[in-house]
């Protein structure tokens, strides 16, 4: 589904990626953990178009999406949440997932010449409308937005914020702030969620709910999650495959139980014994 | 809907209501502004992108119709929309290497764009006539034309931002990195924005030149930029009633204190920071004014309940 191959990354003098390589099965729940610091939403941040690696391939469903722009890498299937809450504050809750639902667009590809893909330019013709309906209100204008309300209401309900539809997004309770996140990013109909340090600020009932939601999301969705946590508890629960990186290197990849016992995840967590000496 | 009604039966009351000649003079005045401000409010008010030279497309809006229909007699309807449609054209030009600037870069390259429209406009003599301005425009901007015009575009931009491109160029003014994550284009974003405020600013352009039925390149400096910006801010960014009140608020002021002409920039300047320290998100703040309404009523119902 997704594949890093050989990514390096520079700011100045810092290498922040430093070869990273690893593939995402189809349909899979993983965690990428690590320390802070240790590069893990620079990964997103490549990932998902916002940096460009300095040098490295990033394949998604077999075709190389490094070149291309942080909306087309997203209209080809791809979501993501932020770590510092990135949501339109002074708009409501519905309007922040209505804003994503709009935006669906078909999963189409071309090719160019020389054989670097396209991404899609078709809308999903549910939320389509020309401009001059828009400005006369005549048309699909109504049809499609009634219909934009009511899936963007039922995706509200899923992840328990239905009865916010109408508060400005800004002033929602943090713990809801990142839920609104979540389900911004999946009225995109995304088929690769990226969620940047979801348990980010929250408390441990918080994590508790947060966890259902994850799995819940990635059961009934039926797509593919990528999760980035420093919470150690929360990856081992949910994700059945981990990713460990730590100054910019994977230093480890496996199963939850395989991760926490490798000596060099444990030197990354805790320091090895012969630091602690000095 | 109900807003519709509401904005036609305001400019049939608006052009319709027996008046003196004077006050229709201010009424079409406020209209004219109006349009220019709800253009301003576009793209800084719900894209923001900081302008101080959209009095430019004004001018290539009331140069384009004069020149059109003075010189080829062509009739006043078709020449007004030539005006807009020339500013949009102007825009796309500019827009295309300067929307990449974002914050307060753009409203540093918009002042010398405008600027540079205007000595074009001032130094090519064989065309415009230059500084000596251009006379003898047919008074074609009656009360009727400029309040149809005025409503017209009012419905379409309240209608505008109730749609999907409402909601693009607010998702952009936010977040300008989220939006592009949920797969807006937002250069292109930024481009409608400034391509349709052009429009609505080369259409108020157009309908000044036939009201005063003479232009001149001074009428369109710099100052004439930074009051619309100040009227949108005045306002309330993000506020497309609270532009349209501060507009025509400001219009009635300044034609109120006509008389002691010399003192009125005072007045505008007092008024502004009146409003900075008592409103300093400015009249309306980001809210419409149907939302007042709307949180009063529930007041209500809940102080009944």
């Amino acid at each position: 589904m997704l594949e890093l191959s050989h990514v390096y990354m520079k700011f100045g003098g810092v290498m922040a990626l430093d070869d990273v390589s690893f593939k995402i099965q189809d349909k899979s729940l993983t965690g990428i953990i690590g320390p802070n610091g240790a590069g893990k939403t620079t990964i997103f941040n490549i990932i998902s178009g916002v940096y460009s690696p300095t040098s490295g391939r990033v394949y998604y469903q077999e075709r190389d999406i490094t070149p291309l722009k942080a909306y087309q890498i997203n209209r080809l299937g791809i979501a993501r949440t932020f770590q510092n809450l990135r949501l339109f504050q002074r708009s409501s809750v519905l309007e922040n997932v209505m804003t994503a639902a709009q935006n669906r667009y078909i999963n189409s590809y071309s090719e160019t010449f020389w054989g670097d893909i396209k991404p899609a330019t078709v809308r999903e013709p549910r939320s389509k409308y020309t401009f001059w309906e828009a400005i006369s209100h005549l048309g699909r204008w109504k049809n499609s937005e009634q219909k934009l309300r009511s899936t963007c209401l039922d995706l509200l309900k899923r992840v328990g914020l239905a009865d916010r539809a109408e508060q400005a997004a800004g002033t929602l309770p943090y713990g809801m702030q990142r839920r609104l996140e979540i389900a911004r990013a999946l009225a995109l109909s995304p088929e690769l969620l990226l969620l940047d340090e979801p348990a980010a600020g929250m408390n441990p009932e918080e994590v508790f709910e947060l966890n259902d939601l994850i799995t819940g999301i990635h059961k009934y969705f039926d797509l593919t999650i990528l999760v980035i946590e420093h919470h150690m508890d929360l990856i081992m629960k949910i994700c059945p495959h981990v990713i460990c990186i730590d100054f910019g290197a994977k230093i480890a990849e496996g199963t939850g139980s395989e991760i926490q016992n490798n000596p060099k995840v444990l030197a990354a967590y805790l320091g090895t014994e012969d630091e602690e000496e000095f | 809907m109900k807003r519709n009604i509401f904005l036609i039966a305001v400019g049939i009351a608006l052009a319709f209501w027996p008046m003196g000649g004077y006050q229709e003079g201010i009424i079409i005045l406020m209209c004219i502004n109006c349009i220019a401000a709800m253009g301003v409010s576009i793209l800084t008010g719900f894209t923001g992108i900081f302008t101080l030279g959209h009095a430019a497309y004004m001018a290539l809006g009331a140069y384009t119709t004069a020149i059109l229909t003075v010189r080829y007699e062509i009739h006043y309807i078709p020449a007004i929309i030539a005006g807009g449609l020339i500013a949009v054209l102007v825009a796309w030009l500019i827009g295309v290497p300067t929307l990449k600037l974002t914050g307060d870069y753009y409203a540093i390259a918009s002042i010398g764009l405008g600027e540079a429209i205007r000595l074009i406009i001032e130094n090519w003599q064989s065309f415009t006539r230059g500084s000596r301005g251009f006379p003898g425009i047919d008074p074609y901007t009656t009360r009727f034309l400029a309040v149809f015009i005025f409503i017209m575009l009012a419905i379409f931009t309240f209608n505008m931002l109730e749609s999907n491109l409402g909601r693009e160029l607010k998702a952009s003014r936010d977040d300008i990195i989220a939006a592009s994550l949920l797969g807006f284009n937002t250069p292109r974003t930024r481009m409608k924005a400034l391509i349709i405020s052009a429009f609505y600013c080369g259409i108020a352009g157009s309908l000044l030149g036939g009201y005063m039925s003479f232009i001149q390149p001074s009428m369109f400096d710099m100052m004439k930029s930074t009051e619309l910006t100040a009227i949108v801010v005045f306002g309330g960014l993000g506020s497309m009633s609270g532009t349209i009140l501060g507009s025509a608020a400001i219009t009635l002021i300044m034609e109120y204190f006509r008389d002691i002409s010399q003192y009125r920039m005072l007045i505008y300047g007092l008024l502004l920071v009146i409003i900075m320290v008592f409103r300093p998100e400015g009249l309306m703040g980001s809210r419409e004014i149907w939302d007042l309404f709307k949180l009063k009523i529930r007041r209500r119902v809940k102080n009944n309940a």
